[in-house]
C-alpha cells in the first residue's frame, strides 16, 4: 500500500475507481472550453505588441469604458453590501408575511435572462416609466446615463450579498448575544461589536462576487444606459463595438485587461479571507 | 441582606411544554449552589430566569430584596458562563475580558489603563496568564472555559451563572477543573449557582444540590442530605444506584415477605412501601436479626470496589451489593444481607 | 408512589403575577426598527426586483392577447425558441456530464493540484459573458487562429449553432459541479466502499450509490445551468451574428425587437423567458424547503 503511493505521490490511494476517468473528462473538457480559448484570448492581445496595447489601454475611450466599469461595479457592490447585509439580517431575524416568498424572489436575478431585465429595467427608470417619471419632476434622469448602468449593476449583483451573508447570520444568533447583553452592552454596542464582525468575511466575498458579476455585466446594463461614448458605455460594451468593427487586437487588448483586473482583486481579497479565516478559526 | 437570591413561586412555560411549576429556592450569600436534573427537567430554564434572559410566567428572581423584573439585564450584574462558553471570536483574550468594562456607561467605565491591570489581575486568577493576545481559536477547551469565567467576574457580578460548566469538555479535564473551580470560589466567594446533569459534579462541588425533575424542584440539601436522606424516590435513583425492595411497614419495622428486615424507622405510616437501599448500604453479615438469605449469582469488579449479584428468594430483581472487604464470596454461595441505611416511600 | 416526600415549600409561597416588563426578548430590537428595515427591505427589492419583474408581464399585455400571441407565434419568434431549447438541450447535458465527472474526482479522492482545478472550473463565474463569446470569436472567426483552417474544410462555428454552444457551455461550465461538490464531499466515501466491499461494480455503485444520494442537488444544479442556458445573452451575441431565423436565440430575438421599437413583441417574447424564470425559482425554492438540509448542509464546508 505504502510502496505504491510513494510511485505515484501525486494522489492519495483510494480503493474507489474512477479517478483517471473522471478526471480526463473534466480536464479536457475544461481546456477545450475553457482554457484554450482563454489562451487564444491572451496570445491575441499579446501579439498586439506593447505599444499598440498601451495606445488601446490608454485611449481615452478605453479608459472611460473602464472606469465606467469599474467604479460603476464597486459603487453597485458596495450598495448591495448596505441593503444586502439589511435584507439578510430581516430575513433571519425578524417575521413578517411573506417571508418566504421574499426570500425567493432575492435569486430573482441569478435566474432571470440579463436581457429581459434589461429592457424591463429601461422602461421602469424611462422618463416616462413607473419609476422614471416619479423621478423627473425633481430632474433626475435614471435610465440613458451613468446613473442607469449603476440600476443595472445593483440589479445583477442583490443576491450575492445576501446569500453569503444569510447563513453567517444565521449561526451567529443566540449565546454571544446573550453574554454582551448579560455583560451590559447595549444593544447597538451588541450588534457592532459582536453580531457584525463575525459576519465581515462573508459580507467581503459577498461584495466581491458581486462585484465581479457587475464589472463584465452586458445584457442587463446596454438597454439602460444610453450607451453614449465616454459617458455610458461600458467596457463590455466597447469590446462588442471593436469586435463588430473587426478589430481583434482592440477587443483582445481591452478584455484582458478587464481579466487581470479583476482577477487582482479577487486574489486580494482571497489573501485577506484567508488571512481572517486563520486566525479566527471556528469556535 | 440575609438572602443573595430569592426564587418565588416560578411558573415558566414554552407553549405545550411546561418547564417550571411553581420552583421556590432561596440562595444565601456566597453559597455554591448546584441545579441538578436529567434534561428536560428545567435546571437551564431556571438558570435563565435567574440571569433575566428569559421571562417568568409567575413568580418572581429577588437580589437581596430588590424585584429583578425593576432591573435592566446590565443593572442585574450577572456573571454568566456559557456551555458554550460564547466567546467573542473576533476579539481577543484581552478584549473579551475586557468587553463589560467597555460596555459601562462613560462615567462608571474604568479608564484603559485600568482596564488592563483588571485584565492582568482576572488572567492571574484564572492562572492564564499573558494570553491576552491570543484569539479564542487558539485556546484550547479548558482555556476557553476559564477565560469565559474571567470575562463574567471582570462585570464583578453579584452572582455567577454557569450553564454546564463542564459539559464541553473531557473527562480528564473535567476532574481538574472541578477542584480548580471549588478552589476559585473558597477565595473570591460569589454567590454561584451552576447547572449540570452529573450527580458526581453536583454533589462534589456544591454546598447544597437542587434536584429538579420534570419542572418541579423535588429536594434541596446538602449533598449528605440529598444523598442519604433522598425526599423522593426520583432523587433517590438520580443521585446513585439503589435496589429497590417492595415491603409492608408495620409500626418502625419492614418487613419482606414477613420477614422484618429493617427497624427502627421514623416514617410511621404503616402500609405497603418501597425500600431504597444502596449497593454500599449492604453488607454480608453472619446469622443476626434482621438479614436475608440469598445466593452470590454473580461477581463483578467496578472500578474499586467489587459488586456481588444476590437473588434473594420473593424478589424478581438481583439484590445489588458493594463488597468492602478483600474477602470475597464464591458464585453459589448461600450468603446472609444486611440492610445497615435505607429509605422507605410508601406505595400506597 | 411519592407521598413520603416532603412537603413543598414553594406551595406556600404567593406567586404573584408577573407583568411582563420588558416588550421584547434579548436579542432584537424594537418593533419600530424592525419595521423600518423590513419596510427598507421590501422597498430596494420592489425598486430593483419586483417592478422590473411586474412590468415585462405589463407590457407584454399592453397591446392585447391577440397581438401577444402574434408576437409570439410569427415564425421568427417560433425559430428562436426552437433554437434556445436546441442549444440548451445539448450544453446541459454536456455539463451534467462533465460536472458530474468534476465532482466525482474532486470530492472523492485526494490529489495535487485539487484547489486549483476548482478555481478554474469557477473561472467562467468571473469572466464577462461578453469576453467568453470574444475568446471563440478569436479562436473560430473568420480572422481567428482556425479560421482560413475552418473555412477551408467547409466547418462553420461562429455565427452557426456551433458556436452558440460553446459559448453557452462556457458560461455555464461551473453550475453542476459547483452545486455537486460540496454535497458528495460532505457525504464521504464510506458508502461506496462498502457497496466496493460488497462485490458491486463501479458503475453500478456510481448508479445506485452516488447518484442517488445526490440526485437532489444534481437538480437543483441542472434547474440553475439550464436557467442561464436559456437565458445568456452577451456570450451568445457575441458569437451568434443575429441572422433571424437561423442564429438568434430568445434574448437575441427579444433585442432586436426592442431596437426596432417593436416593444410590445419585445417584452411578449420576454414573458415567455420570465415565466421561465418564474418556474425556476419556484422549483429552486420548493428544493431549498424540501431537501434544504442536504443542500444547505453540503455548501457550509
Amino acid at each position: 500500500m505504502t510502496a505504491s503511493t510513494a510511485s505515484s505521490g501525486w494522489r492519495q490511494p483510494s480503493i474507489l475507481p474512477g479517478l483517471g476517468l473522471s478526471l480526463g473528462i473534466t480536464l479536457t473538457a475544461l481546456s477545450l472550453v475553457v482554457l484554450i480559448p482563454l489562451a487564444a484570448l491572451f496570445i491575441k492581445a499579446a501579439s498586439a505588441g506593447p505599444a499598440e496595447i498601451w495606445a488601446i489601454a490608454t485611449s481615452p475611450r478605453t479608459l472611460a469604458a473602464l472606469r465606467l466599469s469599474f467604479l460603476g461595479a464597486l459603487l453597485a457592490a458596495a450598495v448591495n453590501a448596505v441593503f444586502g447585509l439589511i435584507l439578510a439580517w430581516v430575513l433571519v431575524r425578524y417575521d413578517f408575511p411573506g417571508k418566504r416568498l421574499v426570500d425567493a424572489a432575492v435569486d430573482l436575478p441569478f435566474a432571470l435572462p440579463t436581457a429581459v431585465a434589461g429592457i424591463a429595467l429601461a422602461a421602469i427608470y424611462a422618463p416616462n416609466g413607473w419609476v422614471g417619471a416619479l423621478l423627473a419632476p425633481y430632474g433626475i434622469k435614471v435610465a440613458y446615463t451613468p446613473l442607469g448602468v449603476m440600476v443595472a449593476l445593483i440589479f445583477v449583483g442583490l443576491p450575492f450579498v445576501v446569500r453569503m451573508v444569510q447563513p453567517v447570520l444565521e449561526e451567529s444568533q443566540g449565546d454571544i448575544e446573550e453574554a454582551a447583553a448579560l455583560l451590559g452592552a447595549s444593544r447597538l454596542r451588541t450588534i457592532f461589536k459582536v453580531i457584525l464582525p463575525p459576519v465581515l468575511p462573508a459580507l467581503l466575498t459577498g461584495f466581491v462576487l458581486a462585484f465581479a458579476r457587475a464589472v463584465g455585466e452586458y445584457g442587463s446594463v446596454i438597454f439602460i444606459a444610453g450607451n453614449v461614448p465616454m459617458l455610458s458605455e461600458i467596457a463590455p460594451l466597447l469590446i462588442v463595438i471593436k469586435l463588430e468593427q473587426f478589430d481583434y487586437a482592440g477587443a483582445a487588448v481591452i478584455a484582458t485587461l478587464m481579466l487581470l483586473m479583476s482577477f487582482a482583486l479577487i486574489l486580494l481579497v482571497n489573501l485577506i479571507q484567508a488571512r481572517t479565516r486563520k486566525r479566527l478559526g471556528d469556535v | 441582606m440575609t438572602v443573595a437570591v430569592s426564587i418565588e413561586g416560578i411558573d415558566k412555560r414554552f407553549q405545550a411544554f411546561q418547564a417550571l411549576r411553581s420552583v421556590s429556592l432561596d440562595i444565601q450569600p456566597g453559597e455554591f449552589v448546584a441545579l441538578l436534573g436529567p434534561s428536560g427537567s428545567g435546571k437551564t430554564t431556571l438558570l435563565r430566569l435567574i440571569a433575566g434572559l428569559e421571562q417568568a410566567d409567575a413568580g418572581r428572581v429577588l437580589f437581596g430584596d430588590v424585584d429583578t423584573r425593576d432591573l435592566s439585564l446590565r443593572d442585574r450584574r450577572i456573571g454568566f458562563v456559557f456551555q458554550h462558553y460564547a466567546l467573542f471570536k473576533t476579539m481577543t483574550v484581552a478584549e473579551n475580558i475586557a468587553f463589560g468594562l467597555r460596555s459601562r456607561p462613560r462615567a462608571e467605565r474604568p479608564d484603559g489603563a485600568e482596564i488592563k491591570r483588571r485584565v492582568e489581575a482576572l488572567l492571574e486568577l484564572v492562572q492564564l496568564p499573558g494570553l491576552e493576545r491570543r484569539y479564542p481559536s487558539q485556546l484550547s477547551g479548558g482555556q476557553r472555559q476559564r477565560i469565559a469565567l474571567a470575562r463574567a467576574l471582570a462585570i464583578e457580578p453579584q452572582v455567577l451563572l454557569l450553564d454546564e460548566p463542564f459539559g464541553a469538555l473531557d473527562a480528564r479535564i473535567r476532574k481538574d477543573l472541578r477542584a480548580w473551580l471549588r478552589d476559585l470560589h473558597s477565595r473570591t466567594g460569589h454567590t454561584t449557582v451552576f447547572v449540570t446533569h452529573d450527580q458526581e459534579e453536583a454533589l462534589e462541588l456544591a454546598d447544597r444540590v437542587a434536584i429538579l425533575h420534570e419542572g418541579r424542584l423535588e429536594q434541596v440539601g446538602t449533598p449528605d442530605d440529598v444523598y442519604d436522606h433522598p425526599a423522593t424516590p426520583f432523587v433517590c435513583e438520580f443521585l446513585g444506584e439503589a435496589n429497590r425492595l417492595p415491603v409492608k411497614i408495620v409500626g418502625s419495622q419492614a418487613f419482606l415477605d414477613d420477614r422484618p428486615v429493617l427497624g427502627g424507622l421514623t416514617q410511621n405510616q404503616g402500609g405497603p412501601a418501597a425500600l431504597y437501599v444502596r449497593p454500599h448500604h449492604l453488607k454480608l453479615v453472619d446469622d443476626v436479626p434482621l438479614s436475608i438469605p440469598g445466593i452470590v449469582e454473580e461477581l463483578r469488579r467496578t472500578g474499586p470496589l467489587r459488586r456481588a449479584e444476590i437473588a434473594v428468594s420473593g424478589l424478581a430483581k438481583r439484590l445489588d451489593l458493594d463488597l468492602t472487604s478483600q474477602v470475597a464470596p464464591a458464585i453459589g454461595e448461600r450468603v446472609r444481607v444486611k440492610i445497615t441505611h435505607a429509605t422507605a416511600f410508601a406505595t400506597a | 408512589m411519592s407521598e413520603a416526600a416532603l412537603p413543598r415549600r414553594d406551595a406556600t409561597v404567593p406567586a404573584k403575577a408577573a407583568k411582563p416588563r420588558r416588550a421584547r426578548p434579548i436579542g432584537s430590537e424594537s418593533r419600530l426598527v424592525q419595521i423600518l428595515l423590513i419596510a427598507v427591505s421590501l422597498g430596494f427589492l420592489l425598486l430593483f426586483l419586483l417592478l422590473p419583474l411586474i412590468s415585462v408581464f405589463v407590457e407584454a399585455g399592453a397591446r392585447g392577447w391577440s397581438a401577444y400571441r402574434a408576437a409570439i407565434t410569427e415564425p421568427d419568434a417560433v425559430a428562436a425558441i426552437r433554437l434556445t431549447l436546441l442549444v440548451a438541450s445539448i450544453a446541459v447535458p454536456f455539463n451534467v456530464v462533465v460536472g458530474v465527472a468534476a465532482a466525482w474526482a474532486i470530492a472523492k479522492f485526494e490529489f495535487r493540484g485539487k484547489n486549483l482545478l476548482i478555481s478554474l472550473i469557477d473561472l467562467p463565474f468571473s469572466v464577462s459573458p461578453v469576453i467568453s463569446g470574444l475568446v471563440y470569436v478569436l479562436l473560430f472567426g473568420a480572422q481567428g487562429y482556425l479560421g482560413p483552417f475552418l473555412k477551408a474544410n467547409g466547418i462553420e462555428i461562429i455565427f452557426a449553432l456551433p458556436g452558440l454552444v460553446l459559448a453557452t457551455v462556457f458560461v455555464t461550465f461551473p453550475f453542476v459541479a459547483r452545486e455537486l461538490i460540496p454535497h458528495m464531499q460532505s457525504l464521504g466515501s464510506t458508502d461506496e466502499e462498502a457497496a466496493l466491499t460488497l462485490g458491486a461494480s463501479p458503475w453500478r455503485v456510481f448508479f445506485s450509490i452516488t447518484l442517488p444520494n445526490v440526485k437532489w442537488s444534481l437538480f437543483y444544479g441542472v434547474l440553475l445551468c439550464n436557467a442561464r442556458a436559456m437565458g445568456e445573452f452577451g456570450a451568445v451575441a457575441v458569437v451568434s451574428g443575429r441572422i433571424r431565423g437561423l442564429t438568434n436565440t430568445m434574448p437575441l430575438h427579444v433585442e432586436i425587437l426592442y431596437n426596432e421599437y417593436m416593444s410590445a413583441a419585445a417584452f411578449a417574447v420576454a414573458s415567455l423567458l420570465a415565466g421561465l424564470t418564474l418556474v425556476t425559482l419556484a422549483l429552486k425554492s420548493l428544493l431549498e424547503w424540501r431537501y434544504g438540509d442536504a443542500i444547505a448542509a453540503a455548501r457550509h464546508h
